[in-house]
C-alpha cells in the first residue's frame, strides 16, 4: 500500500511522447498559419494546386486545434490524472496506442487536406475513413482515462479530471453525430453526410462551437485546474465555484452553436435560443477565470518571480477577454456586423493563441523538467522573452483583425447620399491589405516565441542530468 | 448541494453518466425539431437535385475549399439583398450534402452568382483572377482547365445521395454519365431529356474546349447557384406568434 510519502511509479514515458508531439505540431501549425496569413496579404504565394489557401487553411486549423491542442491535452491529462489519482496510468500498451493512433490520424487527415480529400465541414474536414480511425483512438483514450480514475488511490476525483472527462466524452459524442456519412465506395475517399442543408448547418455548428467549448475550453480548463494551483502552490480558490461553474459551463455551452447561424435560413427560434445561451455562457466562463486567477490570492508576488506562472495567468486573462467578446458577438445586432468578417478570426485567435496556447506553454514549461528529471528549466529569461514576444504578436493579431473586420463590415453596409452602396466588394478587400500584413507580422512573432521555447526546452533536456534527489521533490521544486 | 456532489466525486461512472445527460439536453432540444421539415424548410418552387455535371462541379467546389472564403447565404439585411439579391431560403440548400453556407467572406457571397457573369468570365477568372480583378487575392485554379472531369462514376455518387434522401430517379441514375457529357456540349440529342430531368440546367460547352474538363463542371455549378428558386412565386409565410 502506498503512503503519501512514497511516489507511485508514474508512466511518464507516454507523457514525454505527447509533449514532444505537442511542440512539433505546434511549430508546424503556427508556420502554416503564418504562411496562409501571408497568402491573404500576397496572393502570389498560392502555389499550384496543392498549396492554395483553400487547401491549407484546414491544414492550419487542424494542425493547431487537433494536432497541437490535442497532443497538449493528451500530455497534460495523462500527466495530471496520474498525479491527482496517485496511480499509474492504466495500461501502458493502450496508452501507447492512443499516441501512435492519434499521430496516424493527424497524418491521414493532413494528407487528405492537401490532396483535396475533405468533407468540407469546418473543423470536421477529415473523410469517413479517418473519422472511423479517430473514433477507435478516442474511445481508447476514454477507456484509459476512465480506468485510471477507477484505479485511483485518492477518495475524490479531482476537479481537473471532471473537466478532462467531460471534454473526452463530449468530443466523442460530437464527433460521432457530426460525421455520420455514407461512403460512395468502400475503396474511395468520398462520402456524403447523412444530413444536408439546414440540418447539416445546425449539426455542424453544434459540433463546431462545442469543439471550441469542450476541446478548447473544458479540456484546457482541466489543464488550468491542475497546473495553476500546482505552480502557485496554493489550493484552488473555491471548491464551491468549481462545482457551480463546471456543471453550468457544460450544460450551457452545448446550446450556443446557432450563434454561428444568425440571420441565416435556420429557423429563428433556434437562432434566438443560441444567442440567449451564448450570453448566459459569459457567467460560467468567468467563473473559471476567477477561480484560476484568485488561486493566486495571497501569492501574487509569485507572478513577479515565475514567468511560467505568468504564462498561465495571462492565458486566463485572455480567456476572460474572449469569453466576454464571444457573448457580445452572439447578440444579433452585433453579429449582423461581425459575421463573415475578420472580427471572428480575431476573436478565435485571442482564444486560441492567448488562452489555449499560453496555458499549454505554461504546462509544458512546468512538465518538461519533471519528465526529463532536471532541476529546472535551462533559462527562465528565455521563458520571459517567449512570453512577451508572443504576447506582442497576439496583440498585433487581434487588434489588426478588429480593425479590419469592423471596417469591412461597415464598408459593406455603407450607403452614399443617393442611397447606393458606397463600395464594391473588391474595394473592401483592398482596404484590408495593411491589416493582413500586420496580422502576418503578429503571427510571425508568435511563431518566433514558439521557436525560442523549442530552443529552451532542448537545452533543458540536454543539460546536466540532475536526477531528482527525493521522490516527490517535484511538488516542492517545480 | 455539496453534500450530494460528493457522490459524483467518488464514482467515476456516475460522474460520466451525469456529464452525458447534462450535455445532451441542449443538442436534443435544438436539433431534433429541425427534422420536422415542414416547419424547417418552406417549400419553394423550382428546387431540384443537381444534375450529374453540376454535382461534379459541387464536388470540385468542396475539394478546393471554396467555402473557406465564400459564403452561400444571403442574410435578410438591406445591404446584402441589394448587393447579392434575394435573401437565401432554406429550400435552396436542401440538396447540399453538406451545406455550403460558409462562415467567412474573404471573397463575396456566391449564393446567387449564377447568371451574373458569362462563362468566359468565370473561366478566365478561375484561371487567373487578377486578370479580371487586379486587386483580387483569390488563388489561381488553372489546373481545372487541364483535367478531365471525373464523370465516369458520377452515378455512384447519385446512388449514395439517393440512399440519404435526395430524390434521384432510376432514370436519372441510368442516364447520369450521358447527361453529364451532354450538358457540357453545345449541341446534343440528349438535351431534351436532360432539360426534362433537370429544369433550368445550363447546357453548353462552358470552357470552349473539346474535352469535358473540371472547369466545365465547376462553371456549370456556379452558373446554377441561386437560379433554381422561382422567387417571383415565393411569398413568405406570415410570421406567427408576434408582430412583424
Amino acid at each position: 500500500m502506498d503512503t503519501i510519502s512514497s511516489k507511485p511509479d508514474y508512466n511518464d514515458e507516454i507523457v514525454k511522447l505527447f509533449t514532444i508531439a505537442t511542440i512539433f505540431w505546434g511549430i508546424v501549425g503556427f508556420t502554416v498559419g503564418v504562411f496562409i496569413a501571408l497568402q491573404l496579404a500576397f496572393p502570389a504565394l498560392n502555389f499550384g494546386e496543392y498549396l492554395t489557401f483553400g487547401r491549407l487553411r484546414p491544414l492550419h486549423t487542424s494542425a493547431v486545434i487537433f494536432a497541437f491542442g490535442g497532443n497538449a491535452l493528451f500530455a497534460t491529462s495523462y500527466f495530471s490524472v496520474q498525479r491527482t489519482c496517485r496511480t499509474r496510468l492504466w495500461s501502458d500498451g493502450w496508452s501507447l496506442f492512443t499516441f501512435w493512433g492519434y499521430q496516424f490520424f493527424i497524418v491521414l487527415a493532413a494528407i487528405g487536406y492537401v490532396t483535396g480529400v475533405t468533407q468540407a465541414k469546418e473543423y470536421a474536414e477529415p473523410e469517413w475513413y479517418a473519422d472511423l480511425w479517430l473514433t477507435i483512438v478516442w474511445v481508447t483514450y476514454l477507456v484509459v482515462f476512465l480506468m485510471t480514475l477507477k484505479g485511483r488511490k485518492e477518495p475524490h476525483i479531482y476537479v481537473g479530471n471532471w473537466f478532462f472527462l467531460a471534454f473526452i466524452v463530449t468530443v466523442a459524442v460530437l464527433h460521432l453525430a457530426n460525421n455520420v456519412a455514407i461512403p460512395v465506395s468502400l475503396f474511395g475517399t468520398k462520402s456524403y453526410p447523412l444530413w444536408g442543408g439546414v440540418q447539416s448547418a445546425m449539426i455542424q455548428w453544434w459540433y463546431g462551437h462545442n469543439a471550441v467549448g469542450f476541446f478548447l475550453t473544458a479540456g484546457f480548463l482541466g489543464i488550468m485546474y491542475y497546473f495553476v494551483p500546482k505552480r502557485a502552490q496554493r489550493p484552488i480558490y473555491s471548491y464551491r465555484l468549481s462545482i457551480l461553474h463546471f456543471w453550468s459551463l457544460i450544460f450551457i455551452y452545448i446550446w450556443a452553436g446557432p450563434h454561428h447561424l444568425q440571420y441565416t435560413s435556420l429557423p429563428d427560434w433556434a437562432q434566438t435560443l443560441g444567442a440567449t445561451f451564448s450570453v448566459m455562457l459569459w457567467m460560467p466562463s468567468w467563473g473559471g477565470m476567477i477561480n484560476g486567477m484568485m488561486t493566486l490570492s495571497g501569492a501574487w508576488h509569485k507572478l513577479r518571480e515565475d514567468p511560467v506562472l505568468r504564462f498561465m495567468i495571462i492565458s486566463l486573462a485572455f480567456y476572460g477577454m474572449s469569453t466576454f467578446e464571444g457573448p457580445l458577438m452572439a447578440i444579433k445586432t452585433v453579429n449582423a456586423l461581425s459575421h463573415y468578417t475578420d472580427w471572428t478570426i480575431g476573436h478565435v485567435h485571442s482564444g486560441a493563441l492567448g488562452w489555449v496556447a499560453f496555458i499549454s506553454f505554461g504546462a509544458i514549461y512546468h512538465m518538461v523538467p519533471i519528465l526529463w528529471k532536471k532541476e529546472g528549466l535551462y533559462s527562465l529569461k528565455l521563458v520571459n522573452m517567449h512570453l512577451w514576444i508572443a504576447t506582442t504578436g497576439i496583440v498585433l493579431y487581434i487588434a489588426s483583425m478588429w480593425a479590419s473586420g469592423i471596417m469591412q463590415g461597415l464598408m459593406w453596409r455603407s450607403y452614399d447620399e443617393m442611397g447606393f452602396l458606397n463600395y464594391s466588394f473588391v474595394e473592401t478587400v483592398m482596404a484590408m491589405h495593411p491589416f493582413y500584413v500586420i496580422r502576418a507580422l503578429g503571427g510571425l512573432l508568435f511563431l518566433i516565441g514558439g521557436l525560442i521555447m523549442v530552443y529552451n526546452l532542448v537545452k533543458t533536456v540536454k543539460g546536466d542530468i540532475v536526477t531528482l534527489k527525493t521522490p516527490g521533490r517535484e511538488t516542492v521544486n517545480a | 448541494m455539496l453534500k450530494h456532489h460528493v457522490k459524483l466525486e467518488k464514482n467515476s461512472i456516475l460522474l460520466l453518466i451525469f456529464i452525458v445527460i447534462t450535455i445532451s439536453v441542449g443538442g436534443i432540444i435544438q436539433i431534433l425539431p429541425l427534422f420536422r421539415t415542414e416547419t424547417t424548410i418552406e417549400p419553394v418552387k423550382g428546387i431540384r437535385p443537381y444534375s450529374p455535371l453540376e454535382l461534379a462541379g459541387y464536388k470540385i467546389y468542396l475539394r478546393e475549399g471554396c467555402y473557406n472564403c465564400h459564403s452561400q447565404q444571403i442574410r435578410p439585411l438591406r445591404d446584402e439583398v441589394e448587393r447579392y439579391g434575394h435573401y437565401s431560403l432554406a429550400a435552396e440548400s436542401m440538396y447540399d450534402y453538406p451545406f455550403q453556407w460558409g462562415s467567412k467572406r474573404t471573397g463575396p457571397d456566391l449564393a446567387r452568382v449564377g447568371g451574373k457573369y458569362s462563362d468566359e468570365w468565370h473561366v478566365q477568372h478561375l484561371t487567373r483572377p487578377q486578370d479580371l480583378v487586379p486587386e483580387s487575392i483569390m488563388p489561381s485554379y488553372k489546373h481545372l482547365a487541364h483535367r478531365g472531369a471525373d464523370l465516369e462514376d458520377i452515378a455512384e455518387d447519385m446512388k449514395a445521395l439517393r440512399i440519404i434522401g435526395v430524390p434521384y430517379s432510376d432514370e436519372m441514375i441510368a442516364n447520369a454519365k450521358l447527361d453529364a457529357y451532354a450538358q457540357a456540349a453545345d449541341e446534343s440529342d440528349l438535351h431534351e431529356g436532360l432539360e426534362a430531368r433537370y429544369p433550368k440546367a445550363n447546357f453548353r460547352n462552358f470552357d470552349r474546349k473539346v474535352t469535358t474538363t473540371e472547369m466545365d463542371a465547376l462553371v456549370s455549378y456556379l452558373q446554377l447557384l441561386g437560379t433554381m428558386a422561382e422567387l417571383k412565386d415565393y411569398h413568405p409565410a406570415p410570421a406567427t406568434g408576434g408582430s412583424k
